[in-house]
C-alpha cells in the first residue's frame, strides 16, 4: 500500500510568506486532460492517491464509489468523467483530491475528486478572475466560478459547492433538468 | 445593594431548575402513599416547591410564587399531620403541578396559559388550605408553621444565632439576591448584621456583576436550626454558610454536618455528566474503527513477514491488540444510556390511568440500570408506553373483579430490563386478565386473517395480537383504539432490529417481551460476495441458505423469477442484475440462495459465496453522499476496504416494482 497523503498545511505554509495579502485567494490547481482547474485551497482537505473504489450500484457513471478515509465512507467522482471529457487510465500520477464543504446550513460533506495530476498552488486576487465569456450550450457553466491567467497560462477556477451539490449529489430539484442540457446524459 | 443586572439572561436557568424542581415533585408524589405521612418525601417536595416560588419571585413571575405559595401551604399541612394524605389529595397536587408546568412553559415561551385550570387549581388547593391566602407575608407564615412542626427539643424559647453568610462570586447567576434572603430572616426575630468586606477587590478588578460581600449576622428569638436552614435554602451551594447558636456549645455533631455538607456537594457537581455532541462521539468511534483495523493490518504484516518468531515483539502486539479493543469498547459504551431515562415517563402514565379507571395498580421495575444506545431508548418509548396503558387498559381488573377470582386488589405491573446475549430484553408483565385466545381468534377469522378450521397453536394464536386491526377489548376506550394498534408496537421494534414476543394465559396474566439489538450502530452481518463484490446481508432477517442452480428458477412473463421454497414460490433477486454488476463467469461451484423472512413472506437473494458472518458498524453513506435505494448503509472491512449494507427490505419494494431490471438513477 503506498502512501502519498500530502498535508494541505504545507502548501498553505510556503504560500502564506510569500503573499500575507488577505484580497487573495489560494488556489490549489490540477490537470484535467491538459487543462488546468482550480479549487480554493480551503476547500481541499488532502491529496491522496488513487485507490480503487467500492462501486455502488445505480449511481451515475461518474461516481466510482465510496472509499474509506479514517472510518468515513466518502464518495469519489471522476471530473473528466463529469465533464465529458475523455476518459483516462487511472495510473501512479492519478490523485484523488479531497475537498469539504461546510457550505449552506447543510452538514459538511467530504467528497473526493479524481484528477490527472495535481499541479500548482497560486495566489490569485478577486480582480484577476475573469468571467467565462458565454457558450451556450456546448459546455456547461454553471460549475465555473470563472478563468484566471497564471504565467501565461489560463487556469479554470470551479465553483466546488455549486460542483458537488448540484452536479453530483443532485440536490438541486431542477438540477436533472439543468444538468441534461448543459451536459448531455451520460449514457 | 442595586446592581444593574439584566436579569433576562438567567432566565434560561430559572426555568431549567425549575423543570427539574417540577420532575422531583411530580417523582416524589407518586411516591407517596395516601394514610401515610413520610415526612422526608413531603419535605423534598416541599422544598422543591419553595425554590420555585424563591426564584420566580425574584425573577417577577407573581403568578408562579403565587401559585406555588398556595401549594406550599398545603404541602405545609401535610406535613404537619393537619391535612391527611389521602389518593384525591395527590391527585390535586399532581394536578396543580401540571398547571405550574404549564405556566412555566408559557412563560418561556411568552405565550398565555389557561387560566381557568391555574383558577381551579387554585381553588381545590385553597379548599384543603383555607388559610392560604391571608395577609401574612409567605416567608414569614410558612417559617413560623415551620416552627411548630419541628417542635422537641429545639423549641426553647429565646435562642441567639450567629450566622456567618459568604456567597460565592457567582451568587447572582442564579438569580438570587442576599438582600431578599437578609430582610427574610430579618422578619425572625432581634437582628443585627455586619458586612464582611476583606474580599473586596481593588476598585479596576471588580465586576458588577460579582459578589464580594459576606455578612456576620446575630439573630434572636424564637428561631430554629430549621427556620434559618430553610431561609437560604436555596443559595445551598451557592455560599458558605455558618450557623452556630450562642449561649450553647456547638455540638459536635452540628460541627461537623457543615463541612461534611459542603463536601459533598462538591463532589455531586464534579461527577456530573458533561454534554458532548453525538458528533464527537461518532467522530471518536470511527477512529478508533480504524485503529482497530491497523491492528489487524499490522497482525497480518507481521505474520507475512515471518517476525512471529520474536516472543518479546509478539507479546507486545497482543498487548496492542488487547488494548485496542478495549478503547473499542469503551467508546462504544459511550453511547450507551441505562434504560431508566425511558422508565421515568412510567409511573405517571400508571397514576393518571389508573385512577381514571378505577384500579388499583402498583407498578415494579428492576434491572434500570441496564444500558442500551441513545437512539434506540428514543424509540422505545412510545412502544413501551403503549404497553403499558394496554395492560391497565384490557388487562388489569377492577378491583371488585380481582378480588372476587381471588386475586389482591392491587394489580401489578412489572417492567423488567436484562442483558441476554448481546440483546436487551424488556419484558412488560402484569397479572390481569391475559388474553382472551377463543375471541382472539374469532375476530382474527371475522377478519379473514386466518382460515376458519386452521390449526393453531395457543402461542401463534397470542401472537395474532400484533396483526392490523385486531382488539380484544369489547369497548374502545379514549386510551386505546386511537388508532395505535400493537401491529405499531410490533412495526416500531422491528424498526430497531428488534423483536416482540407474547406469553399470556387467561385469567393469570400475560408477559410482553421485547428483545432489543444493544445498539444501532453495530450489525450482525453475513458477508456475502456477488460477482467481485463484497456485500454484508442483515442476519437476523437471514431464514436459511440454501445451494440454487439456475434450473431452480421459474420464470412469470420471462421477467419475474420464482423459486419454490417449500410450499410457496418465492420471488428472487439478482443483484447482479438490480445491481448491474458483472456476474462470475467461470462458475466452478453452484450458486447459493439466502433466503429472507419480511414480515410474513419470503424472499430469496441470488449470492456467488457466503464468505462468513461478522459484527459491522454501520456508517450512513448519506453523510456524505445520499442514500442509494436497497442499501441501508456501508461499513469498512478488516483490510481497510468498503462493503455495501444490503437494505433487504427496500431490496424487495424495488424489485417488486421493477423485476429485476436495473433502475437507472
Amino acid at each position: 500500500m503506498e502512501i502519498m497523503n500530502i498535508d494541505t498545511d504545507h502548501l498553505n505554509q510556503g504560500i502564506t510568506l510569500q503573499d500575507q495579502n488577505t484580497s487573495t485567494s489560494q488556489l490549489l490547481t490540477f490537470i484535467l486532460g491538459g487543462e488546468e482547474y482550480g479549487v480554493d485551497i480551503l476547500n481541499v482537505q488532502e491529496i491522496r492517491s488513487w485507490e480503487q473504489a467500492t462501486s455502488i450500484p445505480n449511481t451515475p457513471d461518474y461516481v466510482l464509489g465510496v472509499i474509506n478515509l479514517r472510518g468515513l465512507i466518502v464518495p469519489i467522482i471522476d471530473l473528466r468523467n463529469r465533464f465529458e471529457m475523455e476518459r483516462a487510465e487511472y495510473g501512479p500520477l492519478t490523485v484523488i483530491v479531497i475537498v469539504k464543504l461546510s457550505s449552506k446550513s447543510k452538514s459538511s460533506r467530504t467528497v473526493g475528486m479524481v484528477v490527472d495530476e495535481v499541479s500548482d498552488v497560486y495566489n490569485i486576487s478577486e480582480e484577476e478572475i475573469g468571467e467565462l465569456p458565454d457558450f451556450g450550450s456546448i459546455v456547461g457553466t454553471e460549475f465555473i466560478k470563472g478563468v484566471a491567467s497564471v504565467n501565461e497560462k489560463m487556469v479554470i477556477i470551479l465553483d466546488i459547492d455549486m460542483l458537488i451539490d448540484t452536479g453530483v449529489l443532485g440536490n438541486d430539484a431542477e438540477s436533472d433538468d439543468d444538468e441534461s442540457q448543459a451536459l448531455p446524459a451520460i449514457s | 445593594m442595586e446592581i444593574d443586572i439584566n436579569l433576562s439572561q438567567f432566565h434560561d436557568i430559572f426555568f431549567e431548575e425549575s423543570f427539574e424542581g417540577i420532575e422531583i415533585m411530580e417523582s416524589e408524589l407518586l411516591n407517596l402513599s395516601p394514610g401515610t405521612a413520610d415526612k422526608e418525601i413531603i419535605n423534598t417536595i416541599f422544598r422543591a416547591a419553595h425554590s420555585i416560588k424563591g426564584s420566580a419571585g425574584t425573577f417577577g413571575f407573581s403568578e408562579i410564587s403565587d401559585f406555588t405559595h398556595n401549594m406550599e401551604t398545603v404541602l405545609d399541612k401535610m406535613r404537619n399531620d393537619e391535612l391527611v394524605i389521602t389518593q384525591q389529595l395527590i391527585s390535586v397536587l399532581l394536578s396543580a403541578v401540571d398547571s405550574l408546568n404549564n405556566m412555566l412553559i408559557s412563560h418561556r415561551e411568552a405565550r398565555p396559559y389557561d387560566t381557568t385550570l391555574v383558577e381551579n387549581v387554585t381553588a381545590q388547593l385553597e379548599r384543603l388550605a383555607p388559610h392560604a391566602s391571608t395577609d401574612t407575608p409567605p416567608a414569614k407564615q410558612e417559617t413560623s408553621q415551620g416552627n411548630r412542626q419541628a417542635g422537641g427539643s429545639d423549641h426553647s424559647p429565646e435562642q441567639r444565632w450567629r450566622i456567618g453568610f459568604f456567597p460565592f462570586e457567582k451568587l447572582f447567576y442564579s438569580g438570587n439576591d442576599p438582600l431578599r434572603l437578609i430582610r427574610e430572616l430579618k422578619a425572625l426575630g432581634e437582628f443585627a448584621i455586619k458586612a464582611e468586606v476583606d474580599n473586596l477587590p481593588d476598585f479596576d478588578d471588580l465586576d458588577v456583576h460579582n459578589c464580594y460581600l459576606g455578612w456576620r449576622i446575630q439573630i434572636q428569638g424564637q428561631i430554629t436550626r430549621e427556620q434559618i436552614e430553610e431561609v437560604f435554602a436555596w443559595v445551598e451551594g451557592d455560599c458558605r454558610l455558618e450557623i452556630t447558636r450562642e449561649i450553647e456549645r456547638r455540638s459536635p455533631e452540628d460541627r461537623r454536618k457543615s463541612p461534611e455538607q459542603s463536601g459533598r456537594r462538591k463532589t455531586d457537581t464534579e461527577s456530573r455528566s458533561i454534554r458532548v455532541s453525538t458528533d464527537k462521539i461518532d467522530n471518536l468511534l470511527n477512529l478508533v474503527g480504524e485503529l482497530v483495523i491497523t491492528q489487524s493490518i499490522l497482525n497480518r504484516v507481521c505474520n507475512d513477514l515471518g517476525m512471529d518468531s520474536s516472543d518479546k515483539f509478539l507479546t507486545c502486539l497482543e498487548q496492542l491488540e488487547r488494548n485496542t479493543r478495549e478503547l473499542q469498547e469503551q467508546t462504544m459504551s459511550i453511547r450507551m444510556l441505562p434504560v431508566d431515562n425511558t422508565f421515568q415517563r412510567i409511573p405517571r402514565i400508571v397514576h393518571d390511568l389508573s385512577i381514571a379507571q378505577g384500579k388499583q395498580v402498583t407498578l415494579e421495575f428492576s434491572g434500570e440500570t441496564t444500558e442500551l444506545d441513545k437512539t434506540v431508548l428514543e424509540k422505545i418509548g412510545d412502544p413501551l408506553v403503549h404497553l403499558v396503558r394496554n395492560a391497565i387498559d384490557h388487562g388489569i381488573e377492577t378491583p371488585d373483579i380481582r378480588v372476587s377470582k381471588g386475586k389482591p386488589e392491587q394489580g401489578t405491573i412489572k417492567i423488567n430490563a436484562s442483558h441476554e446475549g448481546g440483546y436487551v430484553i424488556l419484558r412488560i408483565s402484569d397479572d390481569g386478565n391475559g388474553i382472551n385466545s377463543d375471541k382472539l381468534l374469532a375476530t382474527a377469522i371475522e377478519n379473514n386473517l386466518v382460515a376458519e378450521g386452521e390449526e393453531l397453536s395457543e402461542s401463534q394464536i397470542h401472537n395474532m395480537i400484533f396483526l392490523p386491526g385486531l382488539s380484544t377489548s369489547n369497548e374502545v376506550t379514549d386510551i386505546s383504539g386511537r388508532g395505535v394498534g400493537m401491529d405499531v408496537v410490533k412495526r416500531n421494534i422491528s424498526d430497531l432490529g428488534g423483536t416482540v414476543d407474547v406469553w399470556s394465559e387467561q385469567g393469570t396474566g400475560s408477559t410482553f417481551t421485547i428483545s432489543l439489538p444493544l445498539t444501532l450502530a453495530i450489525l450482525d452481518g453475513q458477508v456475502v460476495r456477488v460477482g467481485k463484490q463484497i456485500f454484508i446481508m442483515p442476519l437476523h432477517s437471514i431464514k436459511e441458505t440454501l445451494i440454487f442452480h439456475d434450473r431452480d428458477a421459474n420464470t412469470v412473463a420471462a421477467k419475474v423469477e420464482l423459486y419454490k421454497y417449500r410450499d410457496e414460490y418465492i420471488p428472487l433477486i439478482r443483484l447482479t442484475e438490480l445491481f448491474n454488476i458483472e456476474p462470475e463467469t467461470s462458475v466452478d461451484h453452484p450458486e447459493l440462495l439466502v433466503v429472507f423472512d419480511i414480515g410474513d413472506k419470503h424472499i430469496g437473494i441470488v449470492v456467488d459465496d457466503v464468505i462468513g458472518q461478522q459484527q459491522v458498524v454501520i456508517k450512513s453513506l448519506e453523510n456524505n453522499y445520499k442514500s442509494v435505494p436497497g442499501l441501508t448503509g456501508a461499513t469498512v472491512l478488516g483490510d481497510g476496504s468498503v462493503a455495501l449494507i444490503l437494505d433487504v427490505l427496500g431490496l424487495a419494494t424495488q424489485h417488486k416494482e421493477t423485476g429485476n431490471r436495473v433502475t437507472t438513477a
